[in-house]
């Protein structure tokens, strides 16, 4: 790791005016995916704002029915509260689905949102990157690209998203709530959290310079039978080739949102409107205008398949 | 000794440096105007931190960039906890903060004021093992034993998860009371990587303590 200087920040507010005033400060609350890319040096900030002891590790219920997910709750308080096991089964699942309990114990809300892809050629200094290094090109065009996006891709860059929790989220319908350095406070939706790749994939998020994340909040809860299913190279422990979080209504519509395929979490709601003629037709809409590499392109089938199961579990 | 207060007068030379350039950065309009100093450019920072390892609090000044893991294994000697991948990937840090199981070696030291850690030094000792030492060794639960001490923090903490109505991946269903399968303990253990593959065994020794808890 690059030295750092270090310092725990009091409150939100404070902690965005400190993270805009320092140049190369970066935010760090469980640390799981920042300190992986410190040590590797694609992450190399002068200094550290430690959020940890903000408060903003609580679930609440809102005024409308929902529930704020405090910035800082661990992923395995959120994957385990009564709540969210009852009325979002999904974001409890997609939860449990990504990476070890060690990790969910520390990973938190805001954090999960906020990490990097897994592309390997992100992970490797030695080979061009726009995400890394803005303006050296993509080494995953025309590289090993089993793992990554097949759609809203760009010449610059084809990585994925690698969230699960995100894609529940997106499912659902969240929405951001952020601090800014000014201590004024906004509310982003998911769908415009983050943002496809386009000629500058290092801008990952709409989030502006300093911007703290202080909460996630759920709409009151839509019941149906919700899924998460998360197809991989092992049973456990792994990133997504392609996942689905669905919720499915006795009426036969729903919502559905594809993870492991693009460089947000993928929904497309006109599509959601072919959920009667089954998931081919769903897919359809979902994928089109997908370009897939010849490497990836069996992404296309699986999201298919793996929606078809979802489906046929959700008639159960 | 000169050497050391040489070394002494460096290190506030340089957590001073740290503090103008904050400072200089702070002035209206200078996240924008300056050009932002070069990571790292100031050198190393230090910080001390206060935390409780294996009921012994210590205070130790540490450089910013000590991970938990090798703040056990170099400044306090408590080489248990091994180093395997340094990535979150393996498990081989696995300790037990405040109750939960994290990988050391993604965490800064730091990070950890006033928390308390247990290490596999913690759990037991070569005349009094804990029950879940205990089980590892009647069931062969390792063979190079370098992941063991992580399997055994993680295994400690998967029964203390259950407990806890703590869902997984494999749990049926979400509102129900969790029984703790076979297929629960491989799950729940699948942060913990073992090369030489002792898993089976591994697995017979949760169920062993699970059995001997319930």
């Amino acid at each position: 790791m690059k030295p750092f200087t270090y310092e725990r920040a009091l409150t939100p507010a404070a902690a965005a005016g400190a993270a805009a005033a320092t140049p190369g400060a970066r935010f760090i609350a469980g640390g799981t995916n920042l300190l992986d890319l410190m040590k590797l040096q694609i992450e190399t900030p002068a200094h550290l704002i430690d959020v940890n002891g903000l408060g903003l590790d609580r679930i609440e219920a809102t005024d409308d029915g929902g529930l704020r997910i405090g910035a800082l709750v661990r992923n395995t308080d959120l994957a385990a509260d009564a709540r969210v096991r009852r009325d979002y089964p999904v974001l409890s699942r997609a939860l449990l689905a990504g990476a070890s309990a060690q990790l969910r114990n520390k990973a938190t809300t805001a954090g999960n949102l906020l990490q990097r892809t897994r592309c390997p050629y992100f992970y490797d200094p030695a080979q061009a990157c726009n995400k890394r290094a803005p303006g050296s090109g993509c080494a995953a065009l025309g590289g090993y690209s089993r793992q990554l996006a097949v759609i809203g891709v760009s010449e610059a860059c084809i990585a994925t998203h690698p969230s699960d929790m995100a894609v529940a989220m997106r499912a659902l319908d969240a929405v951001v709530e952020t601090v800014q350095p000014t201590g004024t406070t906004r509310k982003i939706a998911i769908a415009d959290f983050h943002r496809l790749p386009g000629d500058t994939p290092h801008i990952e998020t709409a989030l502006e310079p300093g911007e703290l994340i202080s909460a996630v909040t759920l709409p009151k809860p839509v019941g149906g039978r919700q899924v998460y299913r998360k197809v991989r190279d092992r049973a456990s422990y792994a990133f997504a080739l392609v996942s689905v979080a669905a919720l499915v209504q006795e009426d036969g519509t729903g919502r559905i949102a594809l993870g492991g395929v693009a460089h947000k979490p993928w929904r497309v709601e006109a599509a959601e409107a072919e959920l009667p003629r089954g998931a081919k037709a769903v897919t359809e809409r979902l994928l089109a205008g997908a370009k897939p590499t010849p490497d990836n392109a069996f992404k296309v089938t699986l999201v298919e398949r793996t929606l078809g199961a979802v489906l046929a579990d959700g008639r159960n | 000794m000169a050497r050391s207060h040489d070394l002494d007068i460096n290190r506030r030379e340089v957590i001073l440096a740290g503090a103008a350039t904050a400072v200089a950065s702070s002035l209206p309009g200078g996240a924008e105007a300056q050009p932002a100093a070069l990571p790292g450019a100031s050198g190393p920072s230090h910080a001390t931190v206060s935390l409780t390892v294996n009921g012994v609090i210590r205070e130790i000044e540490v450089d910013t960039r000590t991970t938990l893991l090798d703040l056990l294994r170099e400044n306090l000697q408590l080489t248990g906890t091994k180093k395997g991948c340094d990535h979150g990937q393996c498990g081989a840090c696995t300790v037990i903060v405040d109750g939960r199981r994290i990988n050391s070696c993604l965490s800064l030291a730091l990070m950890h004021e006033g928390q308390s850690i247990t290490t596999i030094e913690g759990l037991g000792t070569p005349d009094q093992l804990h029950p879940m030492q205990a089980a590892f060794v009647t069931h062969d639960g390792y063979q190079c034993g370098y992941c063991t001490p992580g399997q055994i923090c993680s295994a400690v903490a998967v029964l203390a998860e259950v407990k806890a109505d703590i869902p997984s991946h494999v749990t049926d269903d979400l509102t129900a009371p969790i029984a703790l399968t076979e297929a629960e303990i491989r799950e729940r253990m699948s942060g913990n990587i073992c090369r030489c593959g002792a898993y089976s065994n591994i697995v017979e020794a949760i169920v062993e303590v699970a059995g001997r808890r319930a």
